[in-house]
């Protein structure tokens, strides 16, 4: 690639920083926090932000494409796209300001005539295009001036180079949707090194980036089949690392929407792989801490999963309910709406499967004494078609709530909660009069069962107890002879008293 | 019922054997399997007791089976399990059935979760010492060739974490298979993997053959140095110190140099931000000569990188990295080398680097010596006492011994005062509380005389401070002050100025008296305590404010024991009975409180001579102390309301600095409504105030 740059542009020799033209400025201001943190801008040629080529020469303004004859068309527009590869120092807003212009209006053109012009995408220009998209958004992302950032509470970090920036994106963007734009030939260039740079950008803190990160991956998705199981695998393991690893990437609703779209587009029967993406990439998901920040996403992508497959549906349920968080309140009111959103594309077939489990924990939620939570649950009875299977297995669900709806119903501190569960009991006594009455009588005998097996429990325990005493001091006095071969064992259960 | 027929059945069943039958299996996997997550938890935390219970043959063929075909649980449960196991080994058998364990810990090492894993991992790592050489390549080499074939990454990567317990007691035909596993899982396709095996690179290094480190690891090392993925690469330079350790000078030029040089310049500031991280370690195990022409250069451009992460990194380790740097020739480095790259790091942009290097730049002087300390450094120093970041002038003063040692403290004198008079008015109570705790080593170092002339009023200003922390940090200060010059200065210099606040207007002030005087009695001695605290103390018990009288009760009880008797009996007794009538019910709690406090203290002297004579004096006051229903309740109650008044009198105290009529005493109709002064709190610190410290 290196030998077809073109004579205008700057050899890409390796950077020697000492050489920066910049001339040092002033120092920074006091009020930006960013210039507190940045590099200093006298060195910031060789920032990680961007990597400057060294001598950076002036720009000077070329020719505009429309004035040129047809067939130096070609020509100068490489020139044009060689130009766009020069950096520039955006942490020092003052620096070459006339450079800066040159290329913004380069690329300006460049984004006019990709989108409008035909005939311009021919085979030869494809390698500088996409170079020159590669210089410009592929850069180590610097570090965030906030270990701890919030994407609900904090603003982000907005990147300096987005006046620049933002023309590239809108490029590569136009050229992927070009008419003229010819997958086979791209497909040299945008491979499987350049997809997972791409994908490593979306961790950026600023949306604007993200949003158009997300589009042209979309883009790119679409038109490189080759690529495309590349994509999925890359991103299951972005998302492992975030859940497992890091719990910190700022772009995973972005590739959660995408994924959504994919997920839609899946042929039947699905493939193992994409269920195993399903139950262990997806539902471990849900545990993650900043979940409000895509939960909207990963539900779509859940319920896509299940209207393509139903018989996942009990994985899928079984996995929310293992996750099912214990403190988080606010969670757990998002995981109430995910079931929701389950149980309305849910098959009777499979809701029997699950009915117990998940009405369980339906109950423990309406017992929550946060009454956001209750409140949630109890939403499920107005919910006809949950209604309707409710009734269905009546038999199965109300022993499993009942117990709890009729202590919450007399113990709940908040008036709403204790009139919707009067509500629901009322519900249950319309469905099934029968069963109802006689859970009320056995309502009793169970509490007191309850007791007794607690009280069963811990004589359990207790005489474990004696009895593990008893052993120890057996072991220790009476088989010290045989045991002389094996000191080891010895003092280990005796580190267990 | 499960738990009805066990009892029953058992000791018709085994006979004999009664203790075993007693609890069936049945029973415990009943717990085991519990809805209650919370009671599966207990009997997983309790399983060294049912083993026990069930003995070694049952837990080997029945508990194990069960608890390997089960694992499907909560993370927590899982967690607990996984924990135990790896203390099992006694409790099925010993050494020669530890192999038993490994069918569960194998399936636990495989789950999702990274903390059921890593715990897994561990104990195996530890069951894997318990195993004989024959069982360890018959049971635990297969275990960990399953885990390291594994189809999904979670059971990779916990094998990376098993190699090398296993490799030195393996045969040779099974250690050349173990080191393959290990390479396939270096390249595999997983990120999550090869950092992993990243992670692990450096100990699997050292229990390897020389031969092999060279012929394979390094190989390996060079190859995840130059992932595609910062990440990995980050992991490799913590590998690298391992392998540096184990080659000698020349491979290591040869092998591991040109990946480290490549290291300390990667486009990724995180990998960067490793090498400055790992320096100090990185540089003992390449040793003197390849730090020499190698490390330093690549340090210096460290110094100047363009991320702050980076610089701050780095600037961390100029101490450690001089110091380690070889005696002779070292004072010529770092003069020519390091110094003026430490210059330009004194005026950085970001404070974080400017404090990392504030934090270690005075552990040179003592290198560099006298002369270029003073030549070289002291204008650095001088110049970070002056940093607009207080960060970075704290952490110079807190350091200052270290200059002390070398050229005194007096050279940085004139820049320390200014330095130390702004902390001490900083803005910020969490500066000014910083600079007064590091006052009593300024003392010391500076000296009597200089501390007179500059500092002592500096102290005396914090013990009127508006913030509550201050006021109690400096009269800590000025205890500690105390055993460093001794009383005769106290008599002269502290405590004539602090028994003047007693009368001053605010009764903050007067307060603070009574707080100086609790933490200064000790350190002064009996004589000043007697002579010229206690009056103070005792005068102070007519204040108008309630606040003032029950810390004058307080007080008393703590100056108590340095008191001889008379001066309790005739003095202090009196006073508090006083007290003890109040009319408020805190004054009257607190003194009934001290009352009986000194009452002990005086049976205590009295006892040998004549016993049980005087204790029984504040009958009257005894009563109201024993309080025999609920104190708890009239405590609490009396708390909060003393809070409020505080709360109160503070606004009030306020509103009184903004007016002009500050000389007239008797504003405090004290007892204000809380309610309608609570409102005109607008200093946020007041808060800080808090008389919650008995």
């Amino acid at each position: 690639m290196e030998t077809k740059l073109p004579p205008a542009s700057t050899p890409t020799s390796p950077s020697s920083p000492g050489l920066s033209p910049v001339p040092p400025p002033d120092k920074v201001d006091g009020f930006s926090r960013r210039s507190l943190r940045r590099a200093r801008p006298r060195r910031s040629h060789s920032s990680s932000q961007f990597r400057y080529q060294s001598n950076q020469q002036e720009l000077t303004p070329l020719p505009l494409l429309k004035d040129v004859p047809a067939s130096e068309l070609h020509e100068l527009l490489s020139r044009k796209l060689a130009q766009c590869g020069v950096m520039f120092d955006f942490l020092d807003c003052v620096a070459d300001l006339k450079g800066k212009e040159v290329k913004r209006a380069a690329l300006n053109e460049l984004v006019e005539c990709v989108g409008s012009t035909r005939g311009v995408l021919i085979e030869p220009v494809y390698p500088d295009i996409i170079r020159m998209i590669s210089v410009n958004i592929f850069r180590t992302l610097p570090p965030s001036e906030n270990p701890e950032f919030d994407p609900e509470e904090d603003e982000p970090n907005l990147e300096p180079s987005w006046p620049h920036l933002q023309l590239v994106y809108e490029f590569f963007l136009r050229f992927l949707e070009s008419p003229d734009f010819q997958p086979s030939v791209a497909k040299r260039y945008v491979d499987q090194k350049f997809v997972l740079m791409l994908l490593e950008l979306f961790d950026s803190e600023d949306p604007r980036e993200r949003e158009y990160l997300k589009t042209i991956l979309h883009r790119v998705y679409g038109k490189f089949l080759g690529l495309r199981a590349y994509i999925r695998k890359q991103c299951s393991h972005i998302f492992l690392r975030f859940i497992y690893e890091l719990e910190h990437f700022n772009g995973v609703a972005e590739l959660l929407e995408i994924l959504g779209s994919i997920i839609n587009g899946f042929a039947l029967p699905l493939k193992t792989e994409h269920k195993q993406f399903l139950v262990r990439v997806l539902i471990p998901l849900h545990s993650v801490k900043s979940l409000s920040v895509f939960h909207a996403q990963l539900a779509y992508c859940v319920v896509q999963f299940l209207e393509k497959d139903a018989t996942l549906t009990e994985h899928v349920i079984r996995g929310l309910l293992k996750y099912w968080p214990k403190t988080c309140t606010q969670k757990e009111v998002m995981f109430l709406g995910e079931m929701e959103e389950i149980l309305d594309v849910i098959e009777p077939s499979q809701f029997v499967k699950i009915q117990e489990p998940l009405f369980k924990q339906v109950a423990r939620c309406v017992s929550s004494p946060h009454f956001q939570v209750a409140e949630r649950a109890l939403y499920f009875w107005n919910n006809e078609y949950i209604l309707s299977l409710i009734e269905d297995n009546c038999h199965t669900v109300l022993p499993a709530v009942f117990g709890t709806l009729y202590q919450v119903s007399k113990e709940h501190w908040n008036q709403t909660i204790v009139s919707l569960i009067y509500n629901v009991l009322k519900t249950f006594m319309e469905m099934n009069g029968k069963l109802f009455d006689e859970l009320t009588a056995s309502y009793k005998l169970e509490k007191q069962q309850e007791q007794q097996k607690a009280r069963e429990r811990q004589e359990l325990w207790r005489g474990l107890e004696e009895l593990r005493l008893r052993r120890l001091r057996g072991t220790q006095g009476a088989k010290e002879a045989p045991l002389q071969r094996l000191p080891a064992p010895v003092a280990t259960s005796g580190g267990q008293s | 019922m499960a738990g009805a027929a066990g009892p029953g059945t058992g000791p018709g069943a085994a006979g004999g054997d009664g203790d075993d039958s007693l609890y069936p299996i049945a029973v415990l996997i009943d717990e085991l399997r519990n809805e209650d997550v919370q009671l599966r938890l207990n009997s997983i935390k309790k399983l060294s007791t049912i083993a026990l219970a069930l003995g070694v043959e049952r837990t080997r063929t029945e508990l194990l089976p069960f608890l390997t075909d089960t694992i499907y649980d909560e993370d927590e449960v899982l967690l607990a399990l996984a924990e135990q196991l790896g203390n099992f080994t006694g409790l099925v058998g010993g050494p020669d059935f530890a192999h038993c364990l490994l069918p569960p810990l194998e399936s636990l090492a495989t789950v999702e979760e990274t903390v059921v894993r890593d715990k897994a991992v561990e104990s195996l790592r530890q069951i894997s010492q318990e195993h004989t050489p024959i069982a360890l390549e018959a049971h635990f080499v297969p275990l960990v060739k399953r885990l390291a074939s594994g189809d999904w990454f979670t059971s990779r990567t916990s094998a990376c974490g098993l190699f090398s317990v296993c490799y030195p007691r393996a045969s040779n035909a099974v250690k050349a298979e173990i080191r393959q596993h290990f390479r396939s899982l270096c390249s595999d396709d997983t990120p999550m993997v090869r950092r992993a095996a990243a992670s692990k690179l450096g100990e699997f290094a050292k229990v390897l053959e020389l031969d092999s480190v060279k012929s394979e690891i390094v190989p390996l090392f060079t190859n995840l140095a130059s992932d595609e993925q910062d990440s990995v690469r980050l992991l490799a330079v913590e590998a690298c110190v391992s392998i540096a350790q184990l080659l000698s000078q020349e491979d290591l030029e040869a092998l591991v140099m040109p990946t480290l040089r490549q290291a300390a310049e990667d486009k990724s500031w995180r990998v960067r931000y490793m090498v400055a991280d790992k320096f100090s370690e990185l540089q003992k195990a390449v040793g003197p000569k390849i730090t020499l022409n190698d490390l330093i250069p690549a340090f210096q451009n460290l110094l100047k990188d363009c991320e702050a992460e980076v610089r701050a990194a780095a600037a961390h380790k100029v101490k450690e990295l001089c110091e380690n740097l070889p005696p002779e020739g070292r004072e010529t480095i770092i003069m020519n080398q390091i110094l003026p790259f430490i210059k330009e790091l004194v005026s950085d942009t970001n404070q974080h680097v400017k404090s990392a290097l504030a934090s270690v730049i005075m552990g040179l002087s003592t290198i560099l010596g006298k002369e270029n300390t003073i030549e070289h450094l002291l204008p650095l120093f001088l110049a970070q006492l002056k940093d607009e970041c207080p960060e970075v002038r704290l952490n110079i003063i807190s350091n200052l011994d270290c200059v002390n040692e070398v050229i005194g403290i007096r050279q940085l004198s004139q820049s320390l005062l200014p330095a130390i008079v702004e902390l001490a008015e900083d803005a910020k109570w969490r500066v000014r509380l910083a600079i007064i705790e590091y006052m009593p080593l300024l003392a010391g170092q500076l000296g009597v005389q200089f501390f007179d002339e500059k500092l002592n009023s500096l102290c005396m200003a914090w013990l009127v401070d508006h913030v509550y922390a201050i006021r109690e940090a400096a009269t800590n200060n000025l205890m500690k002050l105390v055993k460093k010059f001794g009383t005769e200065w106290a008599q002269n210099t502290i405590v004539p100025k602090v028994l003047v606040m007693a009368s001053d207007p605010n009764y903050l002030h007067r307060m603070t008296t009574l707080f100086c005087i609790n933490a200064l009695s000790e350190a002064c001695g009996q004589e000043i305590t007697t002579k010229q605290m206690l009056p103070i103390v005792l005068k102070m018990a007519g204040d108008q404010v309630a606040n003032v009288r029950f810390n004058v009760a307080k007080s008393l009880q703590k100056i108590g024991p340095i008191l001889d008797t008379d001066a309790l009996q005739e003095e202090v007794k009196p006073v508090l009975q006083k007290l003890g009538q109040d009319e408020d019910v805190d004054v009257k709690y607190f003194a009934q409180e001290a009352l009986s406090a000194v009452a002990q203290r005086l049976r205590k002297l009295d006892s040998p001579a004549k016993d049980g004579e005087e204790p029984s004096a504040p009958g009257a006051d005894k009563n109201h102390f024993l309080r025999p229903g609920g104190p708890g309740e009239d405590t609490g109650k009396a708390h909060r309301e003393r809070a409020a008044r505080v709360v109160s009198e503070e606004a009030v105290e306020a509103a009184r600095f903004r007016g002009t009529d500050a000389a007239k005493g008797p504003a405090y109709q004290l007892h204000v409504n809380t309610r309608d002064t609570l409102a005109q709190l607008e200093i946020a610190e007041l808060v800080h105030f808090s008389q919650s410290r008995d």
